[in-house]
């Protein structure tokens, strides 16, 4: 079912949660809602799930108006970040709960909770109490008592937020292919970036309340529509320089840019992430005057298999951050006060307007 | 070898005390006391606490009650029926038993309903009104009877209204059960209140979305989590109301067979010097006390099981 978002304004007291926002959800997508806490991306799950009402704007479903329904006949799966399941209940009946409540026959309620709890391999533990499980099944229960209901929308409000490293990848994985074959439309709400990009076909980048770019994962990360995704979506060298005929400048080497033909001269900020830096050892040809800067390295830390390097450009403060395969590094010698040339591959220029604020 | 020295020492002086801990493994000689220890309660000294606690309920409780049996039972099996199960006594047990569980059931009902009222709606005075809960907790029960018999006396304000329509709340047993809910509405508020503030509200969210109704969502989610709470404030409602006798003799009028409950009938025959008899009546009053208390608790048991 494709959702449309029309709109929507939320104020909560002086604060405001959503501030004229519009989204499209095309049938059969899964979607991401990234952004920090306080950007109102729960508030817009919830409002798509009927457990709060926009202040002005409209929601339809497949064209039809359901702004002022409530959440119980919206007929929406809801995972909270909590799980929020029955402590009293067995397994069982919190999956079963849904059915109960719409006076399914006994006989069909059993088929379906059966169907549901090998669906979410939870087979043989129908009989529990919640607690008596682990965060992990807990989720994957709260999960099957959301699907019982065969929704057409699953929403999931942080869906892999209390649980471990190890079982939010795997969970994260699992819920990709059930959502796959169910076929329904699927929206959540993450502050993880790595979570959004990897699970999601479609990411939207919140911010105050707004949306700041929907697309792709694919397109978000290598087009980035503003500084604030830029800056979200993870580590990235920022630069404060200036643009003027063309041209902006990173540590005095220019960058094109011929958005600003201008000759008056303004603020500008260049922004390169670790992996789009080449460091070179100094004196080679790839250290031209002009298109490559002189550094000294500080530090060279490993993750996985990758070198994080940070580097001092001679005559700054500044700290250059540089992600290099880990046998780049070792056959480069990197290490401590070894004198190096960084050269920039792909920098993106924003003039920041205004109203930007981080 | 210099490191194990004083360690022994300090174990032979104290063999409890984890002293001189080195940063090495444990020796296995001691840690046999060291684990007692760690494993033990944060307090110290179980020893210590165990003999105040028994001390307590021994010199305050069970010591009188067993003064009390003990002069009951010399009246012998044949005195003691005689003297407790009288006409009179029925009937004073009757209304004390009824009359309380009566009240302990309207306090239960309307204890959830403030409780909930106070832990779930925001409303300009409600700090005031959560305050004023506590009041009859306070208050000399003989000035909460006098009052309420003052109001609803044929002459009162209420009773003047009350009365002709066939409301009797004074010298009635509609007066009893008047009191005996205003001494034990406290009690089924304050049991009850946290447990509501602590309740997961992302439940109830939860149950209406999967298509429950308000009155679904009520009895089927948060009521089960709530019932433990209800019913051990139903339990201290009735042994409250029980034992009250302050506010009940005011509002009663104490007519034998009628409105006479056995605390009143106690202290009757205390007042004709006849302390057997008395204590006859106190000690049937206890053991229904207790045997309503005990089924209580295992009710109560057996819900807060189901329930986490």
């Amino acid at each position: 079912m494709s959702i449309h978002i029309r709109d929507i304004s939320k104020t909560f007291g002086s604060f405001k949660a959503l501030d004229g926002v519009s989204l499209d959800v095309p049938d059969g997508t899964l979607l991401a809602l990234l952004g920090p806490s306080g950007s109102g991306k729960t508030t817009l799950l919830r409002i798509i799930a009927g457990l709060e009402f926009p202040d002005a704007g409209t929601i339809e479903e497949n064209g039809a108006d359901i702004t002022e329904r409530h959440a119980r006949s919206r007929e929406v799966g809801f995972v909270f970040q909590h799980y929020a399941l029955f402590r009293h209940m067995s397994v069982f009946e919190n999956i079963a709960f849904g059915l109960r409540v719409r006076k399914v026959p006994r006989a069909e309620v059993q088929a379906r909770v059966e169907e549901l709890l090998g669906l979410v391999r939870l087979e043989g533990l129908g009989g529990r109490k919640p607690s008596q499980l682990s965060g992990g099944q807990r989720q994957r229960v709260a999960l099957a008592r959301a699907l019982a209901i065969r929704p057409k929308i699953l929403l999931l409000d942080e869906p892999f937020g209390a649980l471990d490293a190890k079982v939010r990848v795997e969970l994260r994985q699992w819920l990709r292919r059930l959502h796959d074959e169910i076929g329904m439309t699927s929206v959540f709400v993450t502050h993880d970036q790595e979570e959004a990009f990897e699970l999601a076909d479609e990411v939207v980048v919140m911010n105050h309340g707004q949306i700041e770019q929907q697309g792709t994962p694919d397109a978000v990360f290598d087009k980035p529509a503003t500084p604030f995704v830029m800056d979200f979506l993870g580590n990235v060298n920022v630069y404060h320089g200036r643009v003027e005929n063309g041209r902006a400048f990173w540590h005095g080497i220019p960058i094109d840019y011929p958005d600003y033909p201008h000759a008056q001269a303004r603020d500008a900020r260049v922004y390169l992430r670790p992996h789009e830096l080449e460091i070179a050892p100094a004196g080679t040809a790839a250290s031209r005057p002009g298109t490559s800067l002189p550094a000294r390295v500080l530090r060279v830390t490993r993750s996985g298999a990758i070198s994080r390097v940070a580097c001092r450009p001679h005559g700054s403060d500044a700290e250059l951050h540089v992600d290099v395969p880990v046998d780049t590094a070792r056959d480069l010698l990197l290490q401590p006060g070894v004198q190096v040339s960084i050269t920039p591959r792909t920098p993106r220029v924003f003039i920041p307007g205004p109203e930007y604020v981080i | 070898m210099t490191e194990s020295t004083p360690r022994m020492i300090a174990f032979a002086v104290n063999p409890t005390q984890e002293a001189f801990r080195g940063p090495g493994r444990e020796g296995g000689a001691g840690s046999a006391g060291i684990r007692r220890r760690r494993r033990g309660s944060v307090l110290p000294g179980f020893g210590t606490s165990a003999a105040i606690t028994s001390m307590v309920v021994l010199a305050l409780i069970v010591f009188p009650l067993a003064v009390l049996v003990l002069r009951a039972a010399s009246l012998g099996p044949g005195g003691f029926l005689a003297a407790a199960w009288t006409p009179r006594a029925r009937a004073a047990y009757g209304v004390s038993l009824g009359a309380s569980l009566i009240a302990a059931m309207v306090s239960s009902l309307l204890g959830l309903i403030v409780a909930w009222v106070l832990a779930r709606v925001e409303f300009p005075g409600r700090r005031i009104l959560d305050a004023l809960v506590d009041v009859p907790l306070a208050l000399p029960t003989a000035v909460a009877g006098l009052v309420y018999s003052a109001l609803y006396v044929p002459k009162g304000w209420l009773g003047q209204v009350l009365v002709p329509l066939g409301i009797k709340g004074a010298y009635s047993f509609l007066g009893i059960v008047l009191v005996l809910v205003f001494v034990s509405l406290p009690f089924a508020i304050r049991v009850v209140q946290p447990v509501i503030e602590s309740l997961d509200r992302d439940t109830e969210e939860a149950a209406r979305i999967l298509g429950a109704s308000r009155l679904q969502t009520f009895l089927r989610v948060v009521l089960p989590g709530i019932l433990p709470a209800v019913v051990t404030g139903f339990a201290l409602s009735l042994a409250r109301a029980l034992g009250e006798y302050g506010s009940v003799v005011f509002i009663s009028g104490n007519m034998p067979f009628k409105t006479e409950i056995a605390p009143v009938l106690i202290v009757a025959r205390l007042e004709e010097f006849a302390y057997a008899e008395a204590t006859t009546v106190a000690v049937m009053l206890l053991a229904m006390s207790l045997a309503l208390l005990v089924v209580v608790n295992a009710l109560q048991q057996r819900l807060a099981h189901n329930a986490q």
